[in-house]
């Protein structure tokens, strides 16, 4: 074993790369790999006319659509203000800040099930929130724009933590030199700062966007879960699995896996070119 | 022409820290002056305070007749070059340069073909040609530094403020460029004011250095000026190894213990007084009137010279002299000394 491995790596008077490696193949394989490889084994279990049927059924495409634009639109939405909120928190003293640095981080705390309850008490027609956007006749409550509320609350984090260290770092004479040279404070913005901040924002946009597809307690609870209209994909999973359709729930999981799989890939590889174009200076 | 630069008494202070303390320096067109001193000196507060990257709590900054704090930091026209380069990273070298001259507004803008050709001039001037489309993390240290400068120049700035541009370099990198800006400055006569805390590098570059301390300037001259007739024992010490002797003055002579080092003396610095001795001005003789026993304690080599370090009894630091014959004296022998020049100050 030792001796193959050799090959691969860089010689090194440090040990530890075969421990390492062994514990993440074990770890990785144990807990991520072999359970998706049984999923794929039971989703394939149901053969090909069964995949075909469930895959384009008008409900599953229904839910697939709102799961995946649903979770765009929020981690866009969580992008720009994301960036905004971590902006004010790394730039800016004021009194509360740390309070407001804390609660950012709640989403990843509380159930999902907890956020759900009281995102549809706020935003349900007779709620605080809700209540002043009845007039107008919006309806956020059991509706899919009720997804999105939930969809965006619980991807916050994920964007304003990957990008606060980054801004952190961001040099303060890039700024002054910008300024010194005669930009404007909108060009020294978008050509000098936000630049340098764009592949964080995009992992944090990616992370942001995973969460939300997958996403499934705090969304039940506001979406009101009307089959094509307000019914997200997991729940059509869940629903699936209730009905004793094992395999029907294999599929639909298959391909919200796949989705999000290549979209993950595609976000990494862009970074990854940007990376080697720009390095670290 | 009039003063390019006036700085009247500025001061400046750091929640309860004193950076400045009242400095006023009036600076030619075309000169290149250094401000000399130790970290906390105040030197860089000074340059960004020129720059308007600070302002000033009292005292004024003129450029020309123009009162600064009237113009914004786009109509002061500063060429800023700072010492962890500033580059914009995901800019390429192209548009680094051309960066000053894009973000004019829009009626004052050069074509895009006058901005590539002024890229490419500036470029050939800072001798780094064909680098347009590398990135700040393709270069070197010595590159990125020099685009830096590039990038300043491209704004045609009236002052060319450069801190501590060599600063992150290495010593061999930092010769180079010294040299090169040098000839730079020759060529192309910006008025220019430079942040060092290497005083070689400042007597080397500059027309005229200022030396500042603790916030204020403690003197201005040409590096001759400053280095053979310092004002005050900081800017003596500063410039460069001088000896320090606790002596008495009494008439033309200078007495170290009772016994006379120094004569010639004005008859008007009577009293104790401090002298401070280059250890080029310490010379090895056989026997003198003014002459300072003691032992040789150590040899070392310092880049050209050699150096002995001698014990003088009732001293309680060893005196650095430099040895300028070929013959030197063995360690533990018994040597006089005469001082040749000295710099004396009253006893503070």
């Amino acid at each position: 074993m030792t001796a193959t491995l050799s090959r691969w790596r860089e010689p090194s008077i440090l040990p530890g790369f075969g421990l390492a490696l062994g514990i993440t193949v074990t770890a990785l394989s144990l807990i991520v790999l072999i359970p998706l490889a049984a999923l794929f084994i039971k989703a394939a279990s149901a053969g090909p006319a069964d995949i075909w049927a469930v895959a384009t059924s008008p409900r599953t495409l229904a839910a697939l659509k709102l799961s995946f634009f649903g979770a765009f639109f929020a981690a866009t939405v969580n992008a720009v203000f994301g960036l905004i909120l971590a902006w004010v928190l790394v730039r800016y003293d004021f009194p509360g800040k740390r309070l407001i640095d804390a609660a950012v981080d709640l989403p990843f705390a509380l159930p999902t099930a907890v956020a759900g309850i009281a995102l549809a008490a706020i935003y349900a027609p007779n709620g605080w929130v809700g209540g002043l956007l009845a007039p107008y006749n919006i309806k956020v409550a059991y509706t899919p724009l009720g997804v999105m509320v939930a969809l965006i609350f619980i991807g916050l984090p994920f964007v304003v933590r990957t990008i606060q260290p980054v801004l952190e770092e961001l040099p303060a004479d890039i700024e002054e030199a910008a300024a010194l040279l005669g930009a404007s404070r909108w060009r020294t913005v978008f050509t000098v700062l936000l630049p340098p901040v764009l592949p964080a924002l995009l992992t944090g946009f990616v992370l942001a966007f995973a969460r939300a597809v997958g996403e499934y307690g705090s969304v039940i609870f506001i979406a009101g879960n009307v089959p094509m209209v307000s019914e997200i994909a997991p729940l059509l999973i869940v629903i699936r699995l209730e009905q004793f359709d094992y395999a029907g729930a294999a599929v639909v999981a298959t391909i919200m896996l796949l989705l999000s799989f290549s979209l993950i890939l595609l976000v990494n590889l862009i970074q990854a070119s940007a990376r080697r174009r720009f390095g670290d200076v | 022409m009039s003063v390019a630069v006036t700085i009247e008494s500025v001061e400046k202070r750091f929640q309860n820290f004193p950076a400045l303390r009242g400095v006023s320096l009036d600076i030619q067109p075309g000169e290149l002056v250094a401000l000399l001193g130790p970290s906390g000196s105040g030197k860089t507060t000074l340059l960004r305070v020129i720059a308007g990257l600070e302002q000033a709590e009292r005292g004024r900054v003129l450029f020309g007749e123009a009162d600064t704090r009237a113009l914004s930091l786009r109509e002061r026209r500063i060429g800023f070059v700072f010492q962890h380069y500033a580059l914009f990273k995901t800019m390429s070298v192209a548009e680094n340069i051309a960066f000053g001259l894009k973000s004019r507004p829009r009626a004052e803008r050069p074509s895009p073909a006058e901005i590539k050709k002024r890229v490419s001039e500036l470029l050939e001037l800072i001798q780094l040609p064909g680098l347009e489309k590398r990135y700040p993390s393709q270069l070197s240290g010595g590159q990125r530094q020099r685009i830096a400068l590039a990038r300043a120049l491209a704004i045609e700035p009236r002052v060319l403020l450069l801190d501590e541009p060599f600063g992150a370099l290495d010593a061999k990198v930092r010769k180079d460029l010294r040299a090169w800006l040098r000839q730079l400055h020759q060529r192309t006569g910006h008025t220019t004011v430079f942040v060092t805390h290497d005083q070689e590098e400042a007597l080397e570059l500059a027309d005229r250095v200022a030396i500042l301390h603790d916030g204020r300037l403690e003197q201005v001259g040409s590096p001759d000026d400053v280095y053979d007739h310092p004002a005050t024992p900081f800017v003596c010490q500063f410039l460069g190894d001088a000896n320090h002797l606790p002596v008495k003055v009494v008439g033309s002579q200078a007495f170290f213990q009772d016994r006379p080092v120094l004569g010639g003396l004005r008859q008007n610095q009577g009293g104790p007084a401090s002298l401070y001795v280059r250890p080029q001005h310490l010379r090895i003789v056989d026997d003198a009137p003014l002459a300072l026993p003691g032992v040789v304690e150590h040899l070392r080599r310092n880049g050209p010279l050699r150096r002995a370090e001698v014990a003088v009894d009732g001293l309680p630091k060893r005196l650095d002299v430099d040895l300028a014959s070929q013959v030197a004296p063995a360690i533990g022998e018994r040597i006089r000394l005469r001082i040749t020049h000295g710099n004396l100050f009253a006893a503070a």
